[in-house]
């Protein structure tokens, strides 16, 4: 009633005023932008050079035909889209491994790291000096050569090692099992390797946590196992993503680990293994180049599912 | 805690030689209070005094030291706090940010699995008139709106104790009062029992049944508004809730129905019920608005204490009335409240005046007046600075 009266007594609504605002913010901007392209030149020109050159020169590659008469490893430049039907008809299986590889090692260092970055982030605040020395833990593995200490474990796992010879001896293992070639030590290896980049981002989430939500969270009588499902993890869901994507992407184009010289054998090649073999033995450069680009494409495509359906672009 | 349902009524209260020490600091010493069910009882004192910690203790957020916490006649001390029937307004908010404000209010009543959590949300939410902005995050609200869903989402779970640290603080005044009449009328409709806690002493005498003021991790004083108003039992208590003339001297005469004390030479009469202590050196007090202003000295009445000749050194109008400072020598400054009858002030600066109160207003304290400082409230650094070095210097001459 009151607010009835009021608005009829109002004087009418002017259109005056948004046009004398809106000029005055417009020009800026318009300054500003030339400034705001000459800051981004270096950048983009670092892109160009090293990404965009590269990627298109391996598009080209990928749909090279072989030099008529040449020699192994001649290929002329051309529209040879059969290399794509020849690669996935002959690797498929190495595809699906990579990518189920990689699944399991991003999802045992998930399992390994929430906890630990949980504890050094939240459990661990008391005492700074722990924290420390827990993340410089954390970061240690980094000082050493990753190549050197996957050949380590390649040692440990090895049939003649301590361990195996252990496990045997306890008739754990079969005597005429191995653990080096199976797809147990190539995810092992890898979960290994990217616990540092699963931890890292979950840790700089998980130190920013106000615990002030999950007592908010217990006050509305949720158990600790709910306040982490409905509060902890929502709240870590950044950390999460970005730990996961840096575990994932380059775990599925790792060829370290799944190598034969080091902690794989010939039942667990993965694609890296193929594109290394394919470029540098048999000299098959447009097969490599259109592996490269499957590999590529099929982790875009995962990845871009996987930031909308986690709902965190707006977190990222 | 029945899950699936509301309480059907408040529960009450506890504690039982709660102590609650930090690293290096003691936060409350030894608190013993009881809380009777479907009571509105209001936790008072200044800022850092213990008050937000007291809730935690009785939330579960925080372990005491020592002593029990006991929930409708249940010891809960070992209870985690989602097992505790209690639902807290913090004073941070604490509103989930990945949620929506609905969300956020329907949150304690999915937990309890309590039908129709959605729409016993709106309705909360309808209370706290923030209904039309149910989908929005907590951070796009304003400071009082998201006090106001953090109301909501604890007193939708109507829980048998309700805790609420400083719930209305970023509310402006006229929204304050409608919430604090929402509130009580929850509580009453319900028999919920409330612990409030505030540091605005005129909400908590509005609404609370019961009062605890408390200082430095006790509880200086307790009881209903009126009778803690009227009779204050510490310096403490006289100025925090409200305003104090407090005077110190010996008493000097007993009878069987007064005592009187001798301030600076004047003598104070003060009813012997009305006293706390009835010997040796005493404060005493009256509050400012049972002060009565003369010009002249007013006649020897037995029933009125009488001090002056005194000089009005400021003058400051509010409205209703006018407060003058008045300062008597050897007694010191003293505050005079008067209801504005008639036009102007009725003294200006620097004219002499007569101050006289009935004898039945004025209180004696329980404090010991070597420890109490005169006037303040001895919240101040500089005070408690001043206090430290008198008490070393003392102690540095027994040694
Ligand atoms: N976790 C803690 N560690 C150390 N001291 C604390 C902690 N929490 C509170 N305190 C101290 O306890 C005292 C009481 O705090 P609090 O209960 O928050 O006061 P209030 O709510 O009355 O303002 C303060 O002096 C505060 O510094
Ligand atoms: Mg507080």
């Amino acid at each position: 009633m009151a607010f009835a009266a009021f608005s009829s007594t109002a004087p009418p609504p002017t259109t005056a005023p948004p046009p004398t605002t809106a000029p005055s913010t417009d020009p800026a901007a318009r300054r500003r932008s030339p400034v705001a392209l000459f800051l981004l030149l270096p950048g983009i020109l670092y892109l160009v050079l090293f990404f965009l050159t590269p990627l298109v020169s391996l598009l080209l590659t990928s749909f090279q035909a072989p030099r008529e008469f040449g020699d192994i490893g001649q290929y002329d430049y051309a529209f040879r889209w059969q290399n794509y039907v020849e690669v996935v008809t002959t690797y498929w299986p190495h595809i699906v491994r990579s990518f189920s590889y990689a699944l399991a090692a991003t999802f045992f260092a998930l399992l390994i790291s929430y906890p630990l970055a949980y504890f050094i982030g939240v459990k661990a605040r008391k005492w700074p000096l722990l924290q420390s020395l827990m993340l410089v833990l954390v970061i240690a593995p980094f000082f050493i050569s990753f190549l050197l200490r996957t050949l380590a474990w390649k040692q440990l796992f090895s049939d003649e090692s301590f361990v195996v010879q252990t496990l045997k001896a306890l008739s754990l293992m079969a005597p005429e099992a191995h653990v080096t070639g199976t797809a147990f030590s190539v995810i092992f290896g890898l979960t290994y390797n990217f616990i540092p980049f699963m931890t890292l981002p979950l840790y700089t989430t998980l130190e920013r946590l106000d615990v002030r939500y999950l007592e908010a969270g217990s006050d509305l009588y949720a158990s600790p196992f709910h306040v982490f499902r409905k509060v902890t993890i929502p709240l870590s869901m950044p950390g999460i993503v970005a730990g996961t994507l840096l575990t994932f992407i380059p775990a599925a184009g790792d060829y370290i680990n799944a190598s034969r010289d080091f902690l794989g054998g010939t039942g667990t090649q993965m694609m890296g293994n193929v594109i290394e073999t394919n470029f540098l033995v048999l000299q098959n450069f447009p097969a490599a180049a259109a592996l490269s680009i499957i590999l590529m494409t099929v982790i875009l495509v995962i990845v871009s599912i996987y930031v909308k359906r986690s709902g965190t672009e707006e977190l990222l | 805690m029945a899950v699936g349902a509301f309480a059907d009524r408040g529960a009450d209260l506890e504690l039982v030689g709660i102590e609650k020490r930090f690293p290096g600091f003691t936060a409350i010493e030894n608190l013993n209070l009881t809380i009777p069910a479907g009571s509105f009882f209001a936790l008072l004192g200044p800022s850092g005094c213990g008050k937000t910690t007291t809730l935690r203790l009785v939330a579960g957020l925080e372990e005491p030291t020592s002593g029990r916490i006991l929930i409708a006649g249940a010891d809960v001390t070992n209870r985690k706090s989602f097992q505790r029937p209690v639902n807290t307004v913090f004073q941070s908010y604490a509103l989930f940010p990945h949620m929506t404000v609905l969300e956020n209010v329907a949150f304690g009543l999915r937990r309890r699995k309590i039908a129709g959590p959605v729409a016993k949300a709106h309705e909360a939410l309808l209370l706290v008139e923030l209904d039309h902005l149910a989908h929005r995050k907590p951070q796009q609200l304003s400071g009082g709106q998201q006090q106001r869903v953090a109301l909501a989402r604890a007193i939708v779970n109507r829980p048998a104790l309700l805790l609420l640290d400083e719930p209305l603080g970023a509310l402006d005044l006229k929204l304050r009062r409608q919430m604090q009449l929402e509130l009580k009328t929850i509580q009453e409709e319900v028999g919920l029992t409330f612990l409030h806690v505030t540091h605005d002493q005129e909400e908590a005498m509005t609404m609370a049944d019961t009062i605890a003021v408390m200082n430095k991790g006790r509880i200086e004083q307790m009881g209903e508004p009126q009778q803690l108003y009227e009779l204050p039992k510490t310096s403490f208590v006289a100025n925090f809730l409200g305003q104090s003339n407090l005077f110190t001297g010996p008493v000097v005469s007993t009878t069987s129905t007064a005592i009187a004390v001798d301030v600076s030479g004047q003598k104070i009469v003060v009813p012997l019920e009305r006293a706390h202590r009835v010997s040796g050196e005493v404060t005493i007090g009256v509050r400012p608005e049972k002060v009565i202003l003369h010009a002249e000295a007013p006649v020897q009445d037995t029933g009125r204490n009488v001090l002056g000749p005194g000089r009005v050194i400021d003058v400051s109008f509010s409205g209703v009335s006018t407060q003058y400072l008045v300062d008597v020598p050897g007694v010191g400054t003293l505050v005079v409240f008067a209801q504005n009858m008639v036009f102007g002030p009725a003294a200006h600066v620097g004219a002499s005046c007569w101050l006289s109160w009935n004898v039945v207003h004025g209180f004696g304290l329980d404090d010991d007046p070597a420890q109490s400082p005169r006037f303040e409230a001895d919240l101040d650094t500089k005070t408690i600075a001043q206090q430290r070095r008198s008490s070393l210097l003392t102690e540095l001459e027994e040694a």
